[in-house]
């Protein structure tokens, strides 16, 4: 990982400039390299700009709870930590999604559950979107001979699960979502450990990550 | 799909894909220059996002406890503070 972080400091100016002209002529264009999608994501100016974000995201969270008077905070009880828990990583989730600009199959379907679970408590959507997929999975699953898929698929189809909204995308594509995802992962997990050491003013010590 | 990524990629482009997610991932230094199979490559993918995940959980965990005990001041201080120090 650190092979790929040589000059923060250049970095962020480079990126802005990237951003700014890709801004105007951006379309959703497969030729265009996808690295500096990746890189973006390890620049300081992006985490910055996701920190800010989820502290928002953080206080509101905050202010839902200790109100405790609309149904969605009282149905996590609000009061105890481990049901806000729930909330702050949906939060972080949203807000990772959001940083991303709509421009990834993954953080369009974090968005898109959840507007579902925000809009809808009661109906649980979420479960119905998996129960919807499970039905694909299922009718190869049900069959005897489920051991028979080469390794490799199997693989592919773990990785698909784990990856939001990826159920179903040809292998290359899944392959770059991946690779957006994972970068957009490590730097939630940056800024969280960032903001985390911020408010104990410890440092947190991370699973073996650098 | 709609999206206009529904182009036939080469068996080239694939890999390269595969390369550039090896690349990603975590990796100890004697394997840098190391081509892993695709087999190996979607093993430690799905390892690592797995772990990215429950860093994720256990950071947000962490946080939710400590958002109990911060009052309303400390987190505008801490506000201000992710926003300059970064």
């Amino acid at each position: 990982m650190e092979s790929t972080i040589s000059n923060p400091d250049f970095n962020i100016e480079e990126e802005e400039l990237k951003r700014t002209k890709r801004r105007k002529t951006e379309t959703r264009d497969p030729e265009s390299d996808p690295k500096p999608q990746t890189t973006r994501w390890r620049s300081e100016s992006e985490q910055r700009n996701y920190s800010t974000k989820l502290v928002e995201a953080l206080r509101q969270v905050r202010r839902n709870s200790s109100s405790s008077s609309s149904p969605s905070s009282a149905k996590l009880s609000s009061s105890s930590s481990v049901g806000r828990h729930r909330e702050i990583r949906d939060a972080a989730n949203r807000v990772l999604a959001v940083s991303a600009k709509g421009k990834t199959r993954w953080s369009r379907a974090i968005s898109r559950l959840s507007s579902k679970v925000a809009h809808n408590n009661t109906k649980h959507k979420k479960g119905a979107n998996r129960a919807g997929a499970k039905v694909t999975g299922c009718s190869r699953l049900s069959r005897p001979e489920k051991k028979r898929l080469p390794a490799v698929q199997r693989k592919v189809k773990v990785l698909s699960r784990l990856v939001p909204g990826c159920r179903k995308v040809s292998l290359p594509n899944l392959l770059e979502e991946t690779t957006d995802y994972i970068a957009a992962l490590e730097m939630q997990v940056r800024a969280m450990t960032k903001i985390t050491e911020i408010l104990t003013g410890a440092p947190v010590n991370r699973l073996g990550l650098s | 799909m709609s999206s206009p990524r529904s182009r036939n990629f080469t068996n080239e482009e694939i890999k390269d894909l595969f390369l550039k997610l090896q690349s990603l991932l975590p990796q100890p230094n004697q394997r840098r220059n190391q081509t892993l199979s695709a087999s190996m490559v979607l093993n430690e993918t799905c390892t690592y996002i797995k772990r990215l995940q429950k860093e994720a959980d256990e950071l947000s965990e962490r946080l939710s406890q400590l958002l109990d005990s911060v009052d309303t001041t400390g987190v505008d201080v801490e506000l201000i503070r992710t926003l300059l120090q970064q």
